[in-house]
């Protein structure tokens, strides 16, 4: 059986085989097998040592102190741990919150928890392309606003939030800034030595690290506090008690080391695939890159082919394995609450498809998915009454539809 | 999602494609479904002057079961008496095409398409 081609990086990547390699040495008794907590032998050192390396290597990807970096089980813990750990932490001070309607699903459930439990939360709405204004943040805070989180790069349709624009707003207001990272590392430059960002979440396994692991970025200066969500023992000073995962931890260190070193090369060539994609398709007639054009990572293309059904071109895409909204909301039938909150209509939301290029993405891949596409879109359309109607002349928003 | 070998079937080679002229009194159109929803059906019936169905086309936008299940349809209708169409169920579409519970509503739809479709030929007469 032939594989399909793997154009869903936003929803996973493959661990780099050099990571796979260094995690493989922490697991048997030859290995690194030790709980870096131990302090009385030496398994335990050489197990903190791997650990304490891997933080450095963390904190160097994005220009911090390794002492900043609290390790978890991925980014949805960490966006747990820094919306909660604030707000039940600085509760006193405050009970409102900013985020926005296109935020992952980590961030507003968890809005929408500390709404159940008193919190207020605002969401911002985002420009037809996808962007957050400085401005909105600062016309929507409050003397009751204790935090803002916003994500920097949209796992769905990959635009760039302006997070140093926004630091600015938050840091001159005292109101702590959250961002959830988990789709920016590796694919664009973070800065926190100068970006007024207090607390930013990761994900090792967006960017070839494995799953299961994941980090928080704590603010030191100004100091951060939160208040743990999970108890017992005292691990990463009180803010995350649990057992190191060292195999984990050292997997999300060396991927995040090796995406410092060549994301410059990764990017311009990833930027080239999504290029070739979009110029291979977008010549058909009705066809839409969602979100803004330039202030987006390489290797997002979330396209719209208007007319027609995305499961149904998913369906016809068997042999590319993409994903019609998000991989989260891929087995319900609504359309993508990213695209919607866009202003995007419904037809085009159930038509969109997002295309994810990565660091083993070859130029055969990218034709074959232009080939298969193309056919698919053209057949389907064939088989659709509102491509005809489109074609007759006919305008869908005056028909009356028998909504069901 | 796994689909059946009936869903693939149709969905690889819909049966009955296409367009009738909506204006010919000998022609019934049902059009179901909205876009916001993700399913449009518009299925079109051809009657004889002894009443029997003789020719059925469908376009379909939608997920392949809404495709399938409009497709299966106008194979089904074709020689049969508007009464006879009109006793098509959505559990005789679900059954065929062994559709899962999440997909039962295309087969509804489908169900709501010939039932729209007779009625729209009977205003015609």
């Amino acid at each position: 059986m032939k594989l399909p081609i793997f154009l869903d990086y936003s929803a996973t990547t493959p661990v780099d085989p050099r990571v796979a390699k260094l995690m493989c040495d922490c697991l048997t008794q030859e290995g690194n097998f030790g709980n870096p907590a131990s302090r009385s032998h030496v398994y335990g050192w050489q197990a903190e040592e791997a650990v304490e390396n891997a933080r450095r290597q963390v904190a160097d990807l994005i220009n911090a102190d390794p002492r900043e970096i609290v390790w978890t089980s991925g980014a949805t813990e960490s966006n747990n741990l820094a919306i909660k750990g604030v707000a039940h932490f600085y509760h006193k001070k405050g009970k409102h919150i900013i985020t926005s309607k296109i935020e992952h699903k980590a961030v507003l459930d968890t809005c929408r928890q500390l709404e159940r439990e008193g919190f207020e939360v605002t969401y911002l709405n985002p420009t037809p392309d996808g962007l957050i204004s400085p401005e909105q943040v600062a016309d929507a805070l409050r003397e009751d606003t204790i935090l803002v989180s916003l994500m920097h790069v949209n796992n769905e349709i990959g635009v760039i939030t302006d997070i140093a624009a926004i630091a600015e707003v938050t840091r001159a207001n005292k109101v702590l800034f959250h961002v959830d990272a988990a789709q920016s590392t590796g694919k664009i430059a973070i800065d926190l030595a100068t970006a007024k960002v207090d607390l930013m979440s990761f994900s090792a396994h967006k960017t070839y690290g494995p799953k299961g692991v994941g980090a928080l970025y704590v603010c030191r200066k100004p100091r951060v506090r939160l208040e743990a969500q999970i108890h017992g023992g005292g691990h990463e000073r009180g803010m995350r008690s649990g057992t190191l995962a060292t195999h984990q931890i050292v997997g999300m260190g060396a991927a995040f080391a090796i995406a410092q070193e060549e994301m410059a090369a990764d990017n311009a060539r990833i930027q080239k695939l999504g290029q070739r994609l979009w110029n291979g398709v977008k010549d058909m007639e009705e066809v839409y890159m969602n979100g803004h054009a330039t202030q987006r990572v390489a290797g997002n293309a979330n396209i719209s082919f208007n007319f027609v059904e995305g499961e149904s071109l998913l369906m016809s895409l068997r042999e590319l394995a993409v994903s019609s909204g998000s991989a989260c909301t891929s087995a319900s039938l609504e359309p993508s609450y990213v695209l919607r909150a866009l202003g995007m209509n419904d037809e085009l939301a159930h038509s969109s498809i997002r295309f994810s290029i990565g660091r083993f993405t070859t130029e055969a891949d990218i034709d074959e998915a232009i080939a298969l596409s193309l056919n698919a879109v053209n057949k389907l359309r064939e088989l659709s009454p509102l491509w005809d109607m489109y074609k007759d002349g006919v305008d869908l928003d005056t028909v009356q539809w028998a909504a069901h | 999602m796994a689909y059946s070998e009936q869903v693939l079937d149709h969905y690889e080679n819909p049966r009955n494609v296409g367009k009738m002229d909506e204006t010919d009194a000998h022609v019934g159109t049902g059009m179901v479904g909205a876009p916001a929803c993700g399913d449009v059906m518009r299925l079109q019936i051809k009657v004889n002057d002894a009443g029997i169905i003789e020719d059925a086309k469908f376009k379909t936008y939608g997920c392949g079961s809404a495709i399938a299940s409009s497709s299966l349809v106008t194979e089904w209708m074709k020689g049969m008496t508007l009464d006879q169409a009109g006793e098509i169920r959505n559990s005789n579409i679900s059954e065929e095409l062994a559709l899962p519970p999440v997909k039962i509503h295309c087969s509804v739809l489908a169900e709501d398409a010939i039932k729209a479709a007779i009625v729209n030929y009977k205003s015609k007469q």
